[in-house]
């Protein structure tokens, strides 16, 4: 038990806070601090998603007639391009690890910072000089026409920006390892006194499986684009068969890299969406182990199952049977965590507030992109649906749907913890709404058209898809405007927003128990080890009017401790 | 739920097909305008049954495909209406009113309902798995007694050649009667794609890939190159002809030179090689159109102009390098087509141009 002015101390709103502590832009640029660099780290999302945003909106305004003027075929096929690269290269990838488990990650450990901050700082430099690269592709005048798969041997051929692009993405992989490998680092080194695995949150225990793809996979991608460039400047022969190469190699290395890279993208957001779920139905989070080591699994078979993105490509039978196989394993642990969020939602106390808005858009979005796997997964199915507008539903569903869904709601979620401030809660979740509706107009029809045999990467069309089109780009405006209107709530919350207390959630993880915004150091007192999931061990505090873990409470005012219900 | 919007206006758009197709159904490179027989199906707004999911079944193996691709959609829908109205009833029920937190104790932990919803799963997974594997074989491995047609993709148009040496440049099949296509590219990744049939193979440049099935339905198809390919990507689609015969069939490829004029020849290689980058409408596409340029002044992209003659024609082909019009390239070029096109060729495409220039510069 503490005095009064040490809980008004540690959980009051401070003076001094990581975003005051020093002023000038130098302090942001050369800061080591983790939660500043994860500031940064979301502004630069924050800019690669409205640049690619921008892209997707001009092209689907292209496509809302079947023989549109409004894009020549190579704008088209540059705007299509440029967004899948930037989106996956500069945006997804980097969104929720780089950004959101920066700022999370090592309070929940109850740590200071990242094990490495130094290379924490050169990550983001990296990803600046990266995503540069990438854009160097446009502003050198000759863009880029590939796809943001760089097949070859097109990518070969073409004299647009290819060098330029796919530097780009190498050095944005590395920026990619040196987060991954960061996190590996802290997370085995720098937890809390008697902090188990098993009493971390399952958030970190996703992002620890992201970083092991990252550390693992992301090196091919290197090699793989290095090589490409080696061939497109030295004709060595490795991918063209003009020099005696093989395209379906390329396409091997590429997907061996970029399959995992899909489960980069979604096993941080399912460790997003396991804490909101748990946090805002105040209940323990359901079957903790089967959730925990379910990352584990989708990051190792994720490794093996890269061939199911070439099933028409030539590759011999066996394997592709095989492959086919092996990509029905990794749906049961994707269908065991959403079974495992629903019962955690059972009995619980459920509060519909952005975050969780967000979290269950999340269950409702990802549900329908892992089903729709199922069809891309079978093999006589996917011959018909492959690369078809059903795969681009499809793979929007899990990235989009998934990935930038619970993106959002994990901004919501910390956004107190990381300003100190509230945001409207009303226009956050009218802004759920509107993305989720976009989504679904934009994405549905999509599924129609591609099982009606609508091929991808088209600059026209046929005319009886044109309704499909249509409903596609209405939808896309509207998740447009549901994205910048969340932005906007986000950022007056952040600069006007009420000020809010330590703990508003009643969340049990380390970071709550922090002052909002944390202090430089992030505690200014070692943090008390709680159960992230156990939520009794937070009890309200009326003078601070927050939570505050049951050790430093006053005993006269909280009543005490329900026995736990052990099973 | 907001998804049944696009279903519900789905329904208007059949009844505007008629209208949408008037106005451009051409997919076939001959600038010929043929319907997509596999539009013409039971006109439906039923997002339950298949015709709405579907074109045509129009190979023998495509029933198969729809029935599994059915199969797994209610498997799908059972399993996202029942996880989504748990989710719904949860949230209604547990709502948390008026700030009072106070969970209902319950489990947090069961290991006999979380192995029963792995496994179960995982045994309907296995029959997709099985299901689709088995129909997979028939697409892939070839039938005895089926026809051999050599495909040959490039940027941006199909050549068919026919056991008997007869070339065309839009797929021409007999019903009943299986196909082995053998494909090669002679540039970048292509992919056969004809939806109709449930088939897709890629075409990759430096080995042959093959695709196998059996039409069993007359008609005219889409046929379409499903791989990104370039900047004429979406215009490379051309149309697959199902006969009822091999005489109507034959009736309608057969070409025999020395009975047609220059003209007529002439016509005929720009269709088969030069159609899927030239228009002769006068509109421009991937290179200049080529009905008016006989004869004119053609400004260059070093600023230079070459007046198009008989020389500057046989260059255009055979070094296409040589003379770059302005405005085209350097993204798109022309590959050379020395080897492929001999002098007599060329000659028959002068014969040609000059009988487009005089016929539609009349017209003018």
């Amino acid at each position: 038990m503490v005095d009064s002015s040490t809980r008004q101390k540690l959980f009051g709103t401070p003076e001094t806070n990581f975003l005051n502590c020093s002023k000038g832009w130098k302090s942001w640029a050369f800061t080591l601090d983790h939660k500043r660099i994860g500031i940064m780290y979301l502004i630069g999302v924050t800019v690669a998603l409205f640049l690619a945003g921008v892209f997707a909106l001009v092209l689907r305004s292209h496509l809302f007639t079947f023989d549109s003027t409004m894009l020549s075929d190579d704008m088209y096929n540059q705007m299509f391009t440029l967004h899948g690269a930037v989106m996956v290269f500069s945006f997804i990838i980097p969104s929720i690890p780089a950004a959101l488990g920066n700022i999370v990650l090592p309070m929940m450990l109850g740590a200071k910072d990242v094990a490495f901050p130094r290379m924490n700082l050169a990550s983001f430099y990296l990803w600046i000089i990266g995503t540069g690269c990438l854009l160097l592709a446009i502003l050198s005048g000759k863009g880029l026409d590939t796809g943001w798969t760089f097949y070859t041997p097109y990518s070969i051929d073409t004299n647009t920006g290819v060098i330029y692009a796919t530097f780009g993405a190498f050095i944005l992989g590395f920026s990619s390892i040196f987060t991954g490998l960061n996190f590996l680092v802290t997370v085995n080194t720098m937890r809390s006194k008697d902090q188990g695995w098993f009493k971390l949150p399952l958030f970190v225990w996703s992002l620890y499986a992201t970083a092991i793809i990252q550390v693992l996979a992301t090196p091919v991608l290197g090699i793989t684009l290095l090589m490409l460039i080696a061939e497109k400047t030295l004709h060595i022969g490795i991918f063209d068969p003009k020099y005696g190469g093989d395209p379906v190699l390329f396409q091997h290395f590429f997907w061996f890299y970029s399959h995992p890279a899909v489960y980069i993208m979604i096993l941080p957001a399912m460790g997003v969406i396991s804490e909101l779920i748990s946090v805002y139905s105040q209940k323990r989070i359901f079957g903790y182990s089967f959730i925990a080591f379910s990352s584990v699994a989708i990051a190792l078979l994720g490794f093996l199952v890269w061939g199911h993105h070439m099933f028409t490509s030539g590759q011999s039978l066996v394997v592709t049977l095989i492959f086919s196989a092996i990509t029905f394993t990794v749906a049961i642990p994707s269908a065991v965590k959403v079974f495992n969020w629903l019962a955690t939602l059972y009995k619980g106390s459920i509060l519909l507030n952005t975050p969780m808005c967000y979290a269950l858009s999340f269950i409702f979005l990802f549900g329908i992109g892992g089903l729709t796997g199922l069809f891309l997964g079978a093999l006589s199915t996917d011959i018909h649906l492959h690369d078809t507008y059903f795969v681009v539903a499809h793979f929007h569903f899990v990235m989009v749907g998934g990935t930038l869904t619970a993106l959002l709601g994990g901004v919501f979620h910390w956004w107190p913890k990381i300003w100190g401030r509230m945001y409207n809660d009303f226009l956050g979740r009218v802004g759920c709404f509107l993305v989720f509706s976009g989504f679904n107009l934009t994405f549905f029809p999509q599924f129609v058209m591609g099982s009606r045999g609508m091929p991808r990467r088209y600059a026209s069309y046929d005319p009886e898809f044109q309704i499909f089109h249509q409903l596609s780009t209405v939808g896309a405006f509207v998740l447009g405007i549901g994205i910048l209107l969340s932005f906007v709530v986000l950022v007056y919350a952040a600069l006007r927003g009420p000020r809010c207390s330590s703990n508003p959630f009643r969340a049990a993880s380390l970071e709550w128990q922090s002052s909002s915004p944390p202090d430089f150091h992030n505690f200014l007192q070692t943090p008390v080890l709680t159960d992230p999931y156990d939520f009794e061990s937070q009890v309200y505090d009326e003078e601070l009017d927050t939570y505050i873990p049951r050790e430093f409470a006053n005993p006269d005012k909280v009543a005490p401790r329900k026995e736990p219900v052990h099973h | 739920m907001n998804w049944q919007l696009p279903l519900m206006l789905a329904q208007t758009n059949d009844s505007n097909l008629e209208n949408l197709r008037e106005r451009t159904e051409a997919i076939s490179m001959q600038g010929t305008t043929v319907p997509d027989s596999s539009l013409i199906r039971e006109g439906t707004s039923n997002p339950f049954v298949t015709e709405y999911w579907f074109p045509t079944q129009a190979s023998s193996f495509a029933g198969e495909v729809d029935f599994l691709y059915m199969s797994i959609f209610w498997i799908s829908l059972v399993f996202f209406v029942a996880i989504i109205g748990a989710m719904v009833y949860f949230c209604v029920k547990y709502r948390r009113k008026d700030g009072v937190i106070a969970p209902e104790p319950s489990s947090s932990h069961n290991t006999a309902i979380e192995i029963l919803w792995s496994v179960l799963p995982s045994i309907i997974l296995v029959w997709i798995f099985y299901v689709g594997a088995e129909t997979w074989f028939e697409m892939r491995i070839p039938k005895e007694n089926a026809e051999e047609i050599q495909v040959t993709a490039k940027q941006f148009g199909w050549l068919f050649t026919y056991e008997d040496g007869d070339q065309t440049n839009e797929l021409h099949l007999v019903r009943d009667k299986p196909v082995r296509l053998i494909m090669q590219s002679e540039d970048v990744l292509h992919s056969f794609f004809v939806a109709a049939f449930r088939q897709k193979m890629d075409i990759v440049p430096g080995r042959y890939t093959y695709a196998y099935f059996e039409p069993i339905k007359d008609g005219v198809y889409r046929l379409s190159c499903n791989e990104y390919c370039g900047t004429g990507h979406s215009k490379m689609k051309t149309a697959c002809i199902v006969h009822t015969s091999e005489e109507d069939r034959k009736n309608n490829t057969k070409w025999i030179e020395a009975e047609k004029t220059p003209f007529e020849n002439g016509q005929r290689i720009y269709q088969i090689h030069c159609s899927g980058c030239h228009k002769v409408d006068g509109q421009a596409a991937t290179g200049p159109a080529l009905n008016l340029i006989w004869g004119t002044n053609e400004k260059m992209i070093d600023g230079t102009t070459e007046l198009v003659n008989e020389d500057y024609v046989l260059d255009s082909i055979w070094y296409p390098e040589k003379h770059i019009v302005e405005g085209y390239g350097p993204v798109s070029k022309m590959n050379s087509f020395k080897g492929i096109l001999d002098q007599k060729d060329v000659d028959y495409v002068i014969a040609y141009l000059k009988e487009l220039k005089s016929s539609t510069g009349d017209a003018k």
